[in-house]
């Protein structure tokens, strides 16, 4: 195969108290694509962010096409010809895609005008199918990922590296951007892609590289490769794929919608008429792309966001009221935004856990907080669900995601709710985290409350949901129960269309 | 980190004792007091006769301290409500405005208001809390409900104020007995505080601003109430999450805090002036000073019986360098300026501490 | 009113609308790259002293305006330092320059008091150099890659400082030109709209500027015609005085009329047109 254009050996970077990277090596051949897998935590940001730049490597050295670097910074990076295609796009929104890619490189005059007939070339050699004059705000995240890939490509880039690229993509959007992407390896160029999405990776990839607890677990070419052998490398245990749900133990009606409708927070329509029933002791995923709803929905059930045509009813009775009277009667609501929305982070974990009850006895007599009872309320909450945390008096901001997160299932699900919105509970959670959550909800439901679990990540949606629906552009198809779909009919929902790629979806906010 | 001194090292800390904190603001002063003196040598008076002539002025003599403490008292009414309004996220910064819509309703219930004479001046408070927290609702209505920025509106309210009560000075309220003047009559002796034998110092005012800094920081602490501000004020999407009514809250916010300007200037007229007056007479521009008093707290109304004492310490200072050295009272302006660039430069620091020894020596 | 009376009246208002366009259009170029200046009126107070104290020290009023001009910056590098190095808070920092510069320019302007500048520059010099400048500002906004650069760090400092673009550079130099504008503003009043020293002759004029720059949505042009309307109104509250309005009132005017201004900016389109990272500090790897 000839030299690799890219190569790391050894690589080892320590933080206070972890070892991210623990002498990793692995190689990038050009046309190529190699997919970095790993659990969260397992090192690949890490990994990333020295091949771009933000990190100096403690130990070990980059060869590009058999020379050593030093790859000082992302500029470096991008004139040694190593491109990133980040995670959450770098764009800015209120600018047009040229304005975007003529910044740092573009003309002294004229800069975006200029650049217009390099982005076209660009767009017509790969088929990336880019307006030069759109507004970021317009487009869709398949996008706006192609436009990083020729800000890239623009500026000279051999290697590619695609951070978690699918992780907002719809199942054919994500196939769009894999047709790029063979275009690219056809085109010579090398292609890091990284993901914990098997298929995918199966799909695209020529080799694997797995990397665990910062090291390299193995690297093996993906035609000997199967979803079990890397998960199993990945995890370093064999992994069952199966489903966590048991048998439901379906009660009554519970949550019961009729043609409701809400407004986004620009006034557009947000949800047209969603129809939906939930039974106590029922699961139901909400899978869908953001921005198609999934937020209003969740604000209009929680009393964040008003009803303006519809009804919406928990146990027969009305739900319009605000969050707290929504609270009261049995609405929990673990929301997409656990750290500004979930948490006030200045504040103790003592005083966050008191968020909802804060003005009811036992934790106030009158208008009087009992500081005393805030303090029982924690412990006991800190131990039910092993918060680690130094001190109950300890600032949230300075606890981890996972334990954020524990803190605020704590609160949420300390009364018996009926009814529990959970929105992306275990985005960017670890593996022991994620599973503590999924008990938890789980076990709740065998106490016999509903769920709604609001998610963009389908694999958890069908580990754990009896039934899923699809929102897209403000309107429920289904439930479906989940033994009953595929993946690729509720992508196809998910892009609103029978037709692949990423069109007719609208701006999104 | 460790560039310049070996075996030394600072080490991020999220969460900085209160010690470490008092010890940076501390420091912070005293670099602005330095720098201040810079200026003072590029006016043309010695640093150190500056700073002997504010300490002369002050904490020298028993009529220092009166002095101080006359300035203490609205430094103190004004910083315990600024206090409470940055808790709750509402940059009042219009203060001087609150503090003469405070002494106008004061001076209108001394004048006009019959009223038995122990009722007052009781009167003359509530009605000067009453405009004063009315006036401020102006600004927290509009961002609360329109979203207008508060610092621009408090501000411009505060020019407002200033027109409307020379209007009434010149106008429809000027005194009968000083022709000539921009002045009301008199207050009645009924209107006038008790103050300090020899002395401005209106202790009842002295009284009522240290009991309600107190309150208030029960108030934070211990209610329901409290916690609700605290949440608004760190993370509001937190508190609308939770159901705590935002508007409300910032509503009742800035009628404490403009209610307590309002209380200031009331005491400001009704011993110290005992009448009404150009408002820039009775307010001196302690509206923006008391901001640094409110800073000084950290967000604890009851730390501002001391901190309005250090401000008060400049702004008699101030006082005596105009008298004594003939300089201008913008001196003050030149304090404040530096202490507060100073105070929030130096913030940053408070999440350093200085280390011994190789990395990881202490886990 | 005669026709002559009534060209008077334009240039009267154009004359008053200088100022506040120079130290506006400041405020647009440092808020465009992210950082809110509150010290406006500071800057513009120490610009007038410079301004004036050169002015008379030299002869050349051009050289006072010079003088001016650098201090307004060179008071803006204290809030870049403050705010951009230091990332305190932005609002604060600008507040506490307001108040620093204004006791600055008061105590050292003090020997100046009541005298005469020793060369005055004609008013009307200053109103086209200030349109000017606004339509250079449109240009290096929109045509140059300077502006792309300034416009992107207010937008989204993450992105271009992926690219290279060194954030707190781009938020230092547009801090401290628009110090200068503000500088300019003020070197204005000293040697050319008054022709003496007076304490407080900024006269709020700052804060008005910092209001028109959110009324004309961060755009140089539209802040051309916003300082013409509060230009306006200052020629109105002094061409009323002898009327049967009382003067306090029309002296209010301009600052009630902000706050009208404001309120119905917020009501008809919140912040939406702000650049996105106004008012927060930068700090690579912080969302």
């Amino acid at each position: 195969m000839g030299q690799p254009l890219l190569r790391l050996h050894n690589i080892t970077k320590r933080f206070p108290g972890v070892v991210a990277n623990d002498g990793v090596s692995l190689e990038v051949f050009p046309g190529e694509v190699l997919a970095l897998l790993g659990e969260n935590g397992a090192g690949k940001s890490t990994l990333i962010s020295i091949l771009y730049g933000l990190y100096r490597p403690d130990e070990g050295e980059i060869l590009l096409e058999g020379r050593p670097v030093r790859i000082a910074s992302p500029t470096h990076a991008l004139r040694l010809g190593i491109g990133l295609v980040p995670q959450h796009p770098m764009l800015v929104n209120r600018h047009t895609i040229a304005e975007n890619l003529a910044l740092g490189i573009g003309n002294p005059l004229f800069p975006s005008q200029r650049i217009v007939p390099l982005i076209e070339k660009m767009s017509l050699a790969y088929g990336l199918q880019i307006d030069p004059k759109a507004p970021i705000h317009t487009l869709s995240p398949g996008q706006k990922q192609r436009v990083e890939i020729v800000r890239s490509l623009l500026r000279g880039a051999k290697v590619l590296i695609l951070d978690e690229p699918t992780s907002v993509l719809t199942p054919q959007e994500a196939e769009a951007l894999f047709a790029v992407m063979r275009g690219l390896r056809a085109a010579g160029k090398s292609l890091i892609f990284i993901s914990h999405k098997l298929e995918e990776v199966l799909a695209i990839s020529d080799r694997c590289t797995v990397l665990r607890r910062g090291k390299v677990v193995g690297s093996i070419p993906t035609s000997e490769a199967s979803k079990a052998r890397l998960a199993e490398m990945m995890v370093g245990r064999s992994v069952s794929f199966d489903r966590k749900r048991a048998e439901p133990r379906l009660g009554g009606k519970l949550l019961e919608l009729s043609g409701l409708k809400a407004s986004s927070s620009r006034g557009l329509p947000a949800l047209r008429g969603v129809n939906l029933q939930l039974r106590s002791g029922e699961i139901i995923g909400v899978a869908g792309v953001a921005g198609n709803g999934q937020s209003e929905l969740v604000e209009v059930l929680s009393g964040l966001r008003k009803i303006d045509g519809g009804t919406a009813t928990l146990g027969g009775q009305p739900l319009s009221a605000g969050p707290a009277q929504l609270f009261a009667a049995g609405v929990a609501h673990i929301p997409e935004d656990r750290i500004h929305m979930g948490t006030v982070p200045s504040m103790t974990v003592a005083e966050n856990l008191a968020l909802r009850e804060y003005a009811k006895p036992p934790l106030a007599r009158g208008i009087l907080s009992d500081s005393s009872a805030l303090e029982a309320n924690a412990q006991a909450k800190v131990r039910e669900y092993a918060v680690a945390t130094p001190s109950i008096h300890t600032p949230s901001r300075l606890l981890s995601g996972g334990n954020i997160q524990k803190v605020i299932l704590a609160r949420e699900l300390a009364g018996q709710p009926k009814l529990i919105l959970a929105v992306h509970p275990t985005y960017g959670l670890d593996v022991g985290a994620t599973e503590q959550v999924h008990k938890v909800l789980l076990d709740k439901t065998y106490e016999g409350a509903g769920v709604l679990l609001v998610s963009e990540d389908l694999d958890e949606i069908l580990q754990l949901a009896d039934s899923v629906a699809v929102l897209y552009h403000g309107e429920l198809k289904g439930p479906f129960p989940v033994g009953e779909v595929t993946r690729e009919e509720l992508g196809l929902l998910m892009t609103g269309s029978q037709e692949a790629g990423s069109g007719g979806r609208e701006a999104r906010a | 980190m460790n560039k310049a001194f070996p075996g030394l090292r600072l080490e991020y800390d999220p969460n900085p004792p209160r010690s470490r904190v008092a010890l940076v603001f501390a420091l912070a002063i005293l670099a602005a007091l330095l720098a201040a003196s810079l200026i003072f040598w590029a006016y043309g008076v010695s640093p150190v006769r500056a700073y002997a002539t504010i300490f002369e002025g002050t904490l020298a003599d028993p009529n220092g301290w009166a002095t101080v403490l006359r300035r203490a008292i609205p430094l103190l009414l004004i910083g315990v409500g600024l206090t409470l309004a940055f808790r709750g996220q509402f940059f009042n910064i219009g203060a001087e405005g609150q503090m003469a819509m405070g002494a106008m309703a004061g001076a209108g219930v001394a004048l006009f208001v019959p009223l038995p004479a122990p009722l007052t001046l009781p009167a003359m408070f509530l009605a000067g809390f009453a405009l004063g927290g009315l006036y401020a609702l102006i600004a927290a209505y509009l961002k609360a409900r329109v979203g207008v920025n508060e610092i621009l509106t408090t501000l411009m309210l505060n020019y407002i104020a200033y027109y409307i009560v020379i209007y009434l000075v010149t106008g429809p309220w000027r005194g009968k007995s000083l022709f000539g003047f921009a002045f009301t009559d008199s207050f009645p002796p009924q209107a006038v505080l008790p103050m300090i034998p020899g002395t401005l110092v209106h202790w009842p005012t002295l009284i009522l601003g240290v009991v309600l800094a107190v309150l208030l920081q029960l108030l934070l602490s211990r209610t329901t109430l409290g916690y609700e501000i605290r949440v608004v004020g760190e993370n509001p999407k937190a508190a609308q999450y939770a159901g705590i009514n935002i508007g409300r809250t910032v509503l009742l916010v800035a009628l404490l805090s403009g209610g307590l300007a309002g209380l200031a200037g009331v005491g400001e007229v009704a011993s110290i002036h005992k009448k009404l007056l150009d408002p820039s007479n009775i307010t001196l521009g302690m509206g923006f000073t008391a901001i640094i008093v409110a800073y000084l707290t950290r967000g604890n109304p009851v730390l501002a019986i001391f901190t309005a004492f250090l401000m008060a310490v400049i702004f008699a200072g101030g006082d005596e360098m105009k008298i004594s050295l003939q300089m201008p009272f913008r001196v003050v302006d030149v304090f404040s300026g530096l202490m507060l660039l100073f105070l929030i430069a130096s913030e940053p620091l408070a999440n350093y501490r200085l280390r011994r020894g190789g990395s990881d020596a202490t886990r | 009113m005669q026709l002559d009376e009534v060209t008077a009246a334009f240039l009267r208002m154009l004359i008053f609308s200088t100022p506040i366009l120079l130290a506006a259009l400041g405020e647009i170029i440092a808020e465009r790259s992210g950082v809110v200046n509150l010290g406006v009126e500071g800057m513009m107070a120490v610009g007038a002293l410079a301004a004036f104290a050169v002015t008379n020290g030299t002869g050349n009023p051009v050289l006072g305006v010079v003088a001016g001009v650098l201090a307004g910056g060179l008071a803006a590098l204290l809030h870049a330092f403050v705010s951009v190095t230091l990332r305190a808070n932005q609002f604060v920092s600008g507040l506490a320059l307001a108040m620093f510069g204004i006791g600055l320019a008061g105590l050292l302007g003090k020997r100046y008091e009541g005298q005469p500048v020793a060369v005055q520059i004609p008013e009307l010099v200053f109103t086209p150099i200030a349109i000017l400048l606004a339509l250079a500002v449109w240009f290096v906004f929109y045509v140059t890659r300077a502006g792309l650069t300034l416009r992107s760090v207010g937008e989204n400092p993450a992105a271009a400082d992926a690219l290279g673009i060194d954030v707190a550079r781009v938020r230092y130099l547009a801090v401290a030109i628009g110090g200068m504008f503000a500088g300019m503003a003020g070197a204005f009043l000293a040697v050319s709209y008054r022709s003496s020293w007076t304490e407080g002759m900024t006269n709020q004029l700052g804060w008005i500027a910092v209001a028109l720059t959110i009324f004309v949505s961060w755009q140089p042009i539209r802040a051309i015609f916003g300082s013409f309307f509060f230009g306006l109104l200052y020629y109105l509250s002094f061409a009323l005085q002898n009327t049967p309005i009382p003067s306090v009132f029309l002296q209010a005017l301009p600052y009630a009329l902000v706050i009208v201004v404001l309120t119905l900016v917020s009501l008809r389109r919140g912040q939406g047109s702000a650049p996105e990272a106004l008012g927060l500090p930068y700090q690579r790897g912080q969302r």
